[in-house]
């Protein structure tokens, strides 16, 4: 990755800034940075429909607004339902001729209790009915931030938060991060892939594809959280990467069905150089902090498995 | 150019609310957010960009020259770039008032 | 003039749909709704009307899936009933407040729990704060000229506001009635192609649904008000333009045989063919009785409600939904509270009748009649009464 900054930046990458500053996102979000490559990727001819969560607020309180493209906020666990409309919507009026033909994407957005809770319905609808030129992210910043940190089914094993707080009797969160890129490979879909905010190009590429895919199309982007993870601000892009280096959030693309994992990494680092140093892990125990290990450990490998058979 | 919300009356608003400014936020100045701010050393920066690519706000432009700067009016101080600079060249110093 | 012809009420409204060359419609199958969605299917299907149907996963997502199509610029339709209705309930709020001109036709039907399909008032009276206008539908001629004029009304510019047009689930849905369509030529003359005033497409970004601090929130509400209340007026407009074209008249408030009557009842939706029926039985027994018949009930046509109502000195007001620990039937609710600043008030007696489908057959009007004359003799009833509940 780092061989692209011999170069320089900004000439690889769309320098249109469709999410613009004056967004009220925290310090260091990189959530905010996440949304601002997404959209560099996706260029101008998009519709976004963003579920309610951080990013809707942060960008859109009355009168003002930060997006520079047609963007749509209804509820919070219907994006995919909305961006069903607007596709249905822009093919129609295109049939009839009533607006001028031209492709246009319908970019459904959540946060991941958007995505992967409340909003999972909405959003397997939306999937299963194959709308062409359909696009779904997903930004993970692995709790309901909006509202105070309270754990979604996206939350690790392990961490606090304000609803799965750690305790004498309590781990902090006792469920595993539930996988919400198999469940949308599920749907047959012809591309589905995972991405962090600390690996923009990466990011955009995945971004880029799956609009060239045709779609539907889903993105899970791990977005790292400094005010939900108890980290300084300064240090939202390195937890990003030491999330993929030790194989807690694997970088990897779903194209029809084939599996390829995107990032090199010939040895995972220890998951500890992770967890240590954030707020919401803090308590973990070598015990705990063993049994994530296992579970990344055993998690990776089944990927690397069907990255292997899948190509050859 | 938007007014204050509470200047706002009923025959102000659009149906639905809807704003057709789009990006109009560039009116809100997070800058003041910020308790510390970054300062670039030119002679150790490589004008890669790596600090714009990272800043979250946008809040990092490219002087003459190549080389590049915080746009103070946005910048929230959260040091990002300071710690992805490849070369270490920005540092972030106390923000006085 | 087009055909007169006999139909299933619920093909005569997906007939109006057709006509209206809807663009999309994102649909949740529910009884008694069924039957208007299995059809606009099948027209779609057969290359009858060019659509998008969206076959959504949950009234839920239809509700949503239209708030997105109607941002694109699509003429949306969709159907429902009860807790379907219910499902969509927060997304009924959202979509009036953004101003979308969606229209709906909702099948009455009662509420869980018990689960019942049948019919009554309880699903649209439940969500009767929610912003849209509401119309109630007499008889399958009107649910499907009312369809026709939702849409007209609802894409008005000086409306903007979604159009939920209320027919009773089976009493009107499931059966078969004569009705005479309306030429397509008609519909061109009646119906102007939609155009919205903002959309969701790149060559012109706009934001929609931004949230509001409460420094502007209630300038947000009160737009709001101001929109459904000045609907009125077109919403009269666009029924005279209908009048004149059809010759099918409507009016907010419609009066039958209230000539000299002292007593009327009044009633909302199918009940206003029945209670026709009970008032010609009453009058030929030489009673004082008339009927006035409420079809707009959001906006809530206070002036032509005080205009008519003020004239009588008994109101016997037949509601299909109980306002659980409430007050009574809404409706009987909602005119006591329009009567309250009359120095003279007529006398209201409130009655709630066949919830979940339970046969009100004319006897039962007779009997809410004998029941409140009744009660004026000893000056005394009841807030409400439900009616023939044993007890
Ligand atoms: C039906 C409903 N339930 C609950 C809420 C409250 N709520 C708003 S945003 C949110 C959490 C958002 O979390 P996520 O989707 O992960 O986005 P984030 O804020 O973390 O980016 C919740 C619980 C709501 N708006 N609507
Ligand atoms: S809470 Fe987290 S995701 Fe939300 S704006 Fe702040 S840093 Fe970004
Ligand atoms: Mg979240």
């Amino acid at each position: 990755m780092i061989d692209k900054y011999a170069v320089f930046v900004p000439n690889l990458t769309n320098r249109a800034e469709n999410f613009t500053s004056g967004h009220r996102a925290c310090q260091g979000c990189a959530e905010a940075l996440a949304v601002r490559h997404v959209l560099k990727a996706l260029g101008h001819d998009i519709v976004i429909s963003n579920a309610t969560g951080c990013m809707e607020i942060v960008s859109s309180p009355l009168p003002l607004t930060a997006w520079n493209v047609p963007w749509i906020h209804v509820t919070f666990e219907n994006a995919g339902a909305v961006a069903s409309g607007v596709a249905a919507g822009l093919k129609v009026l295109m049939r009839k001729g009533k607006i001028p033909e031209k492709r246009i994407v319908s970019v459904g957005m959540g946060g991941d209790g958007a995505t992967t809770d409340i909003g999972l319905q909405a959003l397997s609808g939306a999937l299963e009915r194959m709308h062409k030129d359909f696009l779904y992210v997903c930004f993970d910043n692995e709790a309901y931030m909006n509202t105070g940190i309270q754990r979604s089914s996206s939350t690790p094993y392990g961490a606090a938060t304000t609803t799965s707080p750690a305790g004498k009797d309590s781990i902090g969160q006792h469920t595993w991060k539930k996988n919400m890129a198999a469940i949308a490979v599920a749907h047959d879909i012809p591309y589905v892939a995972t991405a962090c905010s600390s690996y923009p190009f990466d990011l955009q590429a995945k971004v880029i594809k799956a609009v060239e895919s045709g779609g539907p199309a889903y993105l899970h982007v791990l977005s790292v959280c400094p005010t939900g993870w108890r980290i300084p601000s300064h240090l939202a892009i390195k937890y990003g990467r030491l999330a993929v280096e030790t194989g807690v959030f694997p970088l990897y693309e779903v194209q029809d069905g084939k599996y390829r994992m995107t990032a090199d990494i010939p040895k995972l680092r220890p998951v500890r150089d992770y967890l240590s140093g954030q707020g919401r892990f803090r308590h973990l125990t070598d015990t705990d902090i063993d049994i994530i290990q296992k579970r990344v450990t055993k998690e990776y490998d089944k990927l690397i498995s069907l990255h292997k058979s899948n190509n050859g | 150019m938007p007014k204050p919300m509470e200047e706002y009356r009923v025959e102000d608003l659009n149906p639905g609310c809807v704003i057709d400014e789009p990006g109009n936020a560039v009116v809100y100045h997070t800058g003041n957010w910020k308790s510390q701010r970054p300062v670039w050393n030119e002679q150790k920066c490589i004008k890669c960009g790596v600090c714009w690519n990272f800043c979250p706000d946008n809040a990092i432009m490219r002087k003459e020259g190549g080389y590049f700067v915080a746009d103070y009016e946005y910048c929230k101080g959260c040091g990002i770039c300071a710690h992805e600079c490849i070369t270490q060249c920005i540092t972030m110093v106390e923000e006085v008032v | 003039m087009g055909k007169r012809i006999g139909m299933e009420v619920s093909l005569m409204v997906s007939e109006a749909v057709k006509l209206a060359d809807v663009d999309v419609i994102a649909a949740y199958p529910i009884t008694p709704q069924t039957h208007i969605v299995e059809h606009l299917s099948e027209l779609v299907a057969d290359g009858h009307l060019n659509a998008e149907y969206i076959c959504v996963e949950s009234e839920h997502s239809a509700m949503s899936a239209c708030a997105g199509s109607s941002a694109a610029g699509a003429r949306t339709y969709t159907a429902t009933s009860s807790q379907g209705l219910q499902l969509m309930s927060e997304l009924l709020y959202v979509v009036s407040a953004m101003r979308m001109p969606i229209v709906m036709t909702v099948v009455n039907r009662t509420l869980s729990a018990p689960l019942s399909i049948w019919n009554d008032q309880s699903d649209i009276m439940a969500n009767r704060d929610c912003g849209w206008i509401m119309i109630f539908a007499e008889n399958g001629q009107e649910s499907f000229d009312q369809t026709l004029c939702a849409f007209r009304i609802a894409e008005d510019r000086r409306v903007l506001l979604p159009v939920a047009v209320n027919m009773d689930g089976f009493i009107l849905s499931h059966v078969i009635e004569p009705y005479q369509t309306v030429e397509e030529e008609i519909v061109e003359k009646f119906l102007p192609p939609f155009d919205p005033l903002y959309t969701l497409h790149p060559d012109r970004p706009v934001t929609m649904g931004a949230f509001a601090m409460p420094e502007l929130f209630a300038e947000t509400k009160m737009a709001h008000e101001i929109a459904i209340r000045d609907s009125y007026a077109v919403i009269r407009e666009v029924w005279d333009h209908w009048g004149e074209l059809t010759g099918r008249r409507y009016e907010p408030v419609e009066e039958y045989m209230t000539e000299g009557a002292d007593t009327v009842f009044v009633t909302i939706g199918s009940y206003g063919e029945l209670g026709m029926d009970v008032v010609d039985r009453l009058r030929a027994a030489g009673k004082k009785v008339g009927l006035v018949k409420i079809r707009l009930f959001r906006p809530f046509p206070y002036r032509d409600i005080l205009n008519s109502l003020t004239k009588f000195e008994n109101l016997l007001i037949v509601d299909r939904a109980l306002s659980v620990g409430g007050v009574g039937g809404p409706l009987a609710s909602e005119i006591k509270t329009a009567l309250y600043r009359l120095e003279k008030r007529p006398n209201v007696f409130s009655f709630i009748a066949g919830l979940s489908g339970r046969d009100v057959p004319p006897e039962k009007f007779i009997e809410m009649y004998e029941e409140a004359m009744e009660g004026l003799k000893k000056n005394q009833w009841d807030e409400f009464t439900m009616v023939g509940v044993r007890q």
